[in-house]
């Protein structure tokens, strides 16, 4: 069995430097946001903001210089995150892209596509959506089937995405495809590439979720060709390139901060007096709050110190994930208050905008069931 | 984690796996004081990490004594560590000298008082302390008490006072200790650093690293069974759902150790009344869930007392109640929480 380490640590005093400047800046950007949009956390999209970010140094702080990055360490990174999230900033137009498709590129991109990519993505100007699953292929992810055929100068594309959340909205988006079938190794011949989601032969439509809002989205293609240089990495090189993107989604502050705008909602509410079973609740959520937060930094610093620490990120998310999601279920159990759409309190429309959306914080990026897999995998169990 | 506590890691974790077993387990459920344990502790210097170098102690830290004391947990050793070493640190810091012999801490409920008075150039102490853990096998009694308004730390010797014997879940001694007018050994100001319920305080952060040692071994325990009983031609660690389970346990395990070592660092740095607090919340919530994923992974063969399983769960459900439950903490940590408002809790959690 491996063991588990979480060593904790210090962020570094340039990190905690940046934090006052990134607050004084969401102050001032997001002045009085009402909470219930704070409370889409990293699905707000805002392509001004973005820039702004982009302006300040904020994306792709970690990349090199001469890819228009910032050189800085990533635990600088790790407080930009957290901050924004704990805000409620509207982060998704160039989170994607500067948490998986950027580093996705510096790591497996030609020096043209990081060319041409990477410093508009630093500036905020380039957003990004991920093309994984598909109708047959949700958690099964070898068992993609949208082709991507050689022809003269590029490929030709023809199948469908789904949940392709932003895929409306980004500009690129990094798709995941099949350029070879050998039903004994499935896991070969995937491919990943930049398409450009404006190309001829794409055709989107929105899939409305169970609140009916529009992230997601069904992308369907039919003979799109992409030229030979959009392919990121080697053909049948998709298997390997995608599970280290998906490393990059696990343990970050968004998988333990979804439902903190209605931690805050809750502690306005209970008031500076609670009753003792109100005390008690809030005292649970933050015990909880605070553990999560130094497991999820001491997974930064592990990376920071050049570690691969895989199996402790799927625990974090894993626990995380966990506790966002039952933070609906336990300000219902403590107040009974109804749910709201767009009237009653603050605290009512945040529990009715996080209560319909807590079913989704564990199937994102992975589910529940596949990510404990991983953990059993790493106790030896399988 | 630097060197010296890594070597420290080494030192605890062999003299326990090669000293702690089951029939000195047993043996301690009846009554009998492993006194060549003891002394072992006591010869390698795990009992005093945070007494100075100059009054023979290991001038460490909590970190130091973090390893100690989730060692002593993870191996369930039966005797007093942990209370001597949060005894002989406010004894330490109240610039008191620290009797060689395990101490032991008193009052360990929140709603409790003992008093100091004056009596000539002495002082004497009065009051009834509870389930005070190792009381009948101690030879000292550390107490924070007050006396006019003052917190004091005061040094009492066993044989002064009055035990009534009882016992927890394990079988340890949980005895109420009765000082009437009692003479102590010594007396003097809570050092800087010494908050009023300090017994309690730091009483539940050396549960909480108990505990996260308890985990350690549930999850390591219960994961090796997985793949060693076989049902159904395979072994049941094949099994999704047991799978799952060890997860879940594998995650609070985790999340445990992590609270626990985030209170002790910030024991290090100074005031830990909000990390001690999340932690016993954290880790005591983690103690429930963890022991009933081990004993349904063990089936039947671990609700036996043949089974080593029940040494730590049963120390689990009692120590998660000791220094003040789950429940005890949450409200205090949601008291204060509500009190700083909502606006102040992220900075306040990342200024921690």
């Amino acid at each position: 069995m491996q063991t588990f380490r979480f060593e904790l640590g210090e962020l570094p005093p340039e990190a905690e430097a940046l934090r006052t400047e990134v607050r004084a800046f969401l102050r001032q950007e997001l002045g009085d946001t009402p909470p219930v949009l704070r409370a889409h956390s990293w699905g707000g999209f805002d392509r001004e903001f973005s820039k702004k970010m982009g302006a300040r140094g904020w994306i792709a702080m970690t990349w090199p210089k001469r890819y228009g990055g910032h050189e800085r360490s990533a635990l600088e990174r790790y407080v930009v995150l957290e901050e924004m999230l704990a805000a409620g900033a509207p982060v998704s137009a160039h989170w994607i892209a500067d948490r998986q498709s950027g580093p996705l590129l510096l790591r497996f991109g030609t020096e043209s596509q990081r060319q041409q990519f990477l410093p508009s993505i630093a500036r905020g100007e380039l957003s990004f959506a991920i093309g994984m699953s598909e109708p047959d292929s949700g958690s099964d992810l070898a068992s993609l089937r949208t082709r991507a055929e050689r022809v003269g100068g590029g490929y030709k594309v023809n199948g469908t995405k789904v949940w392709t959340s932003n895929a409306h909205l980004a500009d690129y988006m990094i798709a995941t495809l099949r350029t070879s079938y050998d039903p004994a190794k499935k896991h070969e011949g995937l491919t990943q590439f930049l398409v450009d989601t404006k190309l001829p032969g794409i055709t989107m439509s929105p899939i409305i979720d169970l609140a009916g809002s529009h992230h997601f989205n069904m992308v369907v293609f039919e003979d799109v060709f992409v030229p030979e240089e959009m392919r990121v990495g080697e053909e049948g090189a998709g298997w390997k390139q995608v599970t280290t993107e998906l490393a990059f989604e696990r343990s970050g502050p968004e998988r333990y901060l979804s439902s903190f705008a209605l931690i805050l909602e809750l502690i306005r509410e209970v008031g500076k007096n609670p009753s003792e079973r109100a005390a008690a609740t809030v005292g649970r959520l933050v015990a909880h709050l605070a553990t999560l937060r130094q497991m999820s930094l001491s997974v930064a610093l592990m990376l920071q110190a050049g570690e691969n620490p895989n199996l402790e990120a799927a625990v974090v998310k894993d626990v995380g994930t966990t506790f966002e999601q039952e933070v609906p279920e336990i300000v219902h159990a403590l107040l009974g208050l109804e749910p709201t759409i767009d009237t009653g309190s603050d605290l009512q429309q945040v529990l009715g905008f996080l209560m319909q959306r807590a079913p989704s914080f564990s199937l994102r990026g992975g589910t529940r069931e596949i990510l404990r897999g991983i953990i059993a995998r790493g106790l030896g169990l399988r | 984690m630097n060197e010296l506590r890594t070597i420290l890691g080494d030192v605890v974790t062999r003299l326990f796996t090669e000293r702690v077993t089951k029939d000195l387990l047993e043996s301690a459920e009846t009554g009998a004081w492993p006194d060549a344990l003891w002394q072992a502790v006591e010869e390698n210097g795990l009992t005093w990490p945070l007494v100075p170098e100059s009054k023979g102690g290991a001038g460490g830290t909590w970190g130091d004594a973090f390893v100690v004391a989730r060692a002593a947990g993870r191996h369930v050793v039966p005797l007093p560590i942990v209370e001597t070493i949060v005894g002989s640190w406010l004894l330490a810091a109240s610039g008191l000298d620290v009797p060689s012999g395990a101490l032991t801490l008193a009052p360990v409920h929140r709603e409790e008082r003992l008093r100091l008075s004056r009596a000539g150039n002495a002082w004497r102490l009065s009051g009834a302390a509870a389930r005070v853990p190792w009381g009948r096998a101690a030879g000292h009694v550390v107490v924070v008490a007050e006396a006019d308004g003052r917190t004091m730390v005061a040094l009492a010797a066993r044989g002064a006072v009055e035990v009534k014997a009882d016992q927890n879940l394990a079988r340890e001694p949980r005895d109420t200790l009765l000082f009437e007018q009692t003479p102590v050994v010594a007396a003097a100001a809570a050092g800087g650093g010494v908050p009023p319920q300090a017994t309690l305080l730091y009483g539940a952060l050396a549960r909480s690293a108990q505990m996260a040692g308890g985990l350690d071994y549930l999850l390591r325990q219960a994961s090796q069974y997985a793949t060693e009983r076989r049902q159904f031609g395979k072994p049941i660690g094949s099994f999704q759902v047991i799978q799952q389970n060890l997860a879940v346990l594998a995650g609070h395990t985790a999340a445990a150790g992590t609270a626990a070592a985030h209170a002790f660092g910030a024991a290090d740095r100074g005031d830990a009344a909000f990390e001690i607090a999340a932690a016993k919340v954290r880790v005591g919530e983690a103690a429930g869930i963890a022991a009933s994923i081990a004993h349904q992974v063990h089936g039947a063969i671990g609700f036996t007392y043949e089974h080593a399983l029940q040494f730590t769960t049963r120390r689990l459900w009692s120590w998660r109640a000791e220094f003040g439950s789950e429940s005890d903490w949450a409200v205090d940590l949601g008291r204060s929480v509500a009190e700083r408002g909502a606006d102040a809790l992220w900075p306040h959690l990342t200024s921690r």
